[in-house]
């Protein structure tokens, strides 16, 4: 009763996805040693275009190219799931002004607080890390308040 | 010397598989972002506005098998077949911008219910409104590097070394 409260759509495809998530995670741990996570890509690959010295630092540069490499294995898995389970060419009904202005939050918040939800989220909190902890909690409490602000201001999708 | 920094050596030095082994761990991700819906901001947002808890399942399933796989491995103090580098758990130094980048992260994810490994991955399903996304994200990233690469020298002396 109660999980049909919390959880209206299920909890299988769920757990499975973010056991998946994890796994994929693994895989590129157990070969490379590497902790990765999915929004150094954004500034990395700036450093092929922009001379900023930002950008321009070893770690960017050194990291590019496998970065670009995660980041279309991790678009490539999108298109899996989607041709296998029918829900290739879905398209979100989030209002694209949400999408654009939130994807700039994202780019300047992940970039400063030096990880995302996969950094952070998966990586850092599975490794116990105070610092990423203390990220996730901030970033999870300020996106509900903001999502019930929105929703209640009558904004939707 | 960071451990992603190690994990990338030169081409020359790099181990064949290096970057099969990183485009196979990308398509698992990217699959797991797909069946566990979080590819839909639909999907992240009813978690944010706490009618459907799921994203709990999906946040909590994948950080408990990254976590169990990084204390382990970092218990046998081996290293990585293809890079040499020590396994060791991901670790990051505290300052303000930790809880600053945040909050701003918070901000834009409540707004669009989207963050960078869900945009990727929802951009393979075919989503293509999500270019939105994707190309906010690259704005912002960049405003943010170019503002700390020429404003107030002393920001870098924050980051972790290299």
């Amino acid at each position: 009763m109660l999980a049909e409260t919390l959880l209206p759509n299920g909890w299988v495809h769920y757990l499975l996805g973010g056991l998946l998530i994890g796994g994929g995670t693994v895989i590129i741990y157990l070969t490379t040693g590497i902790t990765a996570g999915a929004s150094t890509f954004l500034e990395s690959t700036l450093s092929y275009v922009s001379g900023q010295s930002r950008f321009q630092q070893y770690r960017f540069r050194a990291s590019r190219d496998w970065r670009v490499v995660f980041t279309l294995g991790i678009v490539l898995g999108g298109a899996v799931y989607g041709l296998a389970f029918g829900e290739f060419g879905w398209t979100t009904d989030v209002q694209w002004w949400r999408l654009l202005v939130g994807g700039v939050l994202v780019g300047v918040g992940t970039r400063l607080g030096k990880g995302c939800t996969s950094g952070h989220g998966v990586c850092g909190v599975g490794s116990l890390s105070e610092t990423s902890l203390l990220n996730v909690a901030t970033f999870v409490g300020i996106a509900i308040g903001t999502a019930q602000i929105v929703a209640a201001l009558g904004v939707s999708p | 010397m960071s451990r992603e920094q190690r994990g990338s050596r030169n081409d020359a030095e790099r181990h064949p598989l290096f970057l099969p082994a990183i485009l196979v761990g990308g398509v698992v991700f990217g699959f797991g972002l797909g069946l566990s819906q979080m590819y839909r901001p639909e999907v992240v947002l009813r978690f944010l506005q706490l009618t459907d808890l799921g994203l709990l399942l999906v946040m909590g399933g994948a950080s408990v098998v990254a976590g169990v796989a990084f204390a382990v491995m970092s218990k046998t103090g081996g290293s990585a077949p293809l890079t040499g580098t020590q396994f060791g758990k991901r670790v990051k130094s505290m300052d303000r911008n930790v809880l600053l980048g945040g909050g701003i992260f918070g901000v834009g994810w409540g707004l669009s219910g989207i963050c960078p490994g869900a945009a990727y991955a929802s951009l393979g399903v075919g989503n293509v409104t999500i270019l939105y996304a994707v190309a906010g994200m690259f704005v912002g990233a960049y405003v943010q590097g170019y503002v700390r690469s020429n404003v107030g020298a002393t920001e870098g002396a924050t980051e972790e070394p290299a």
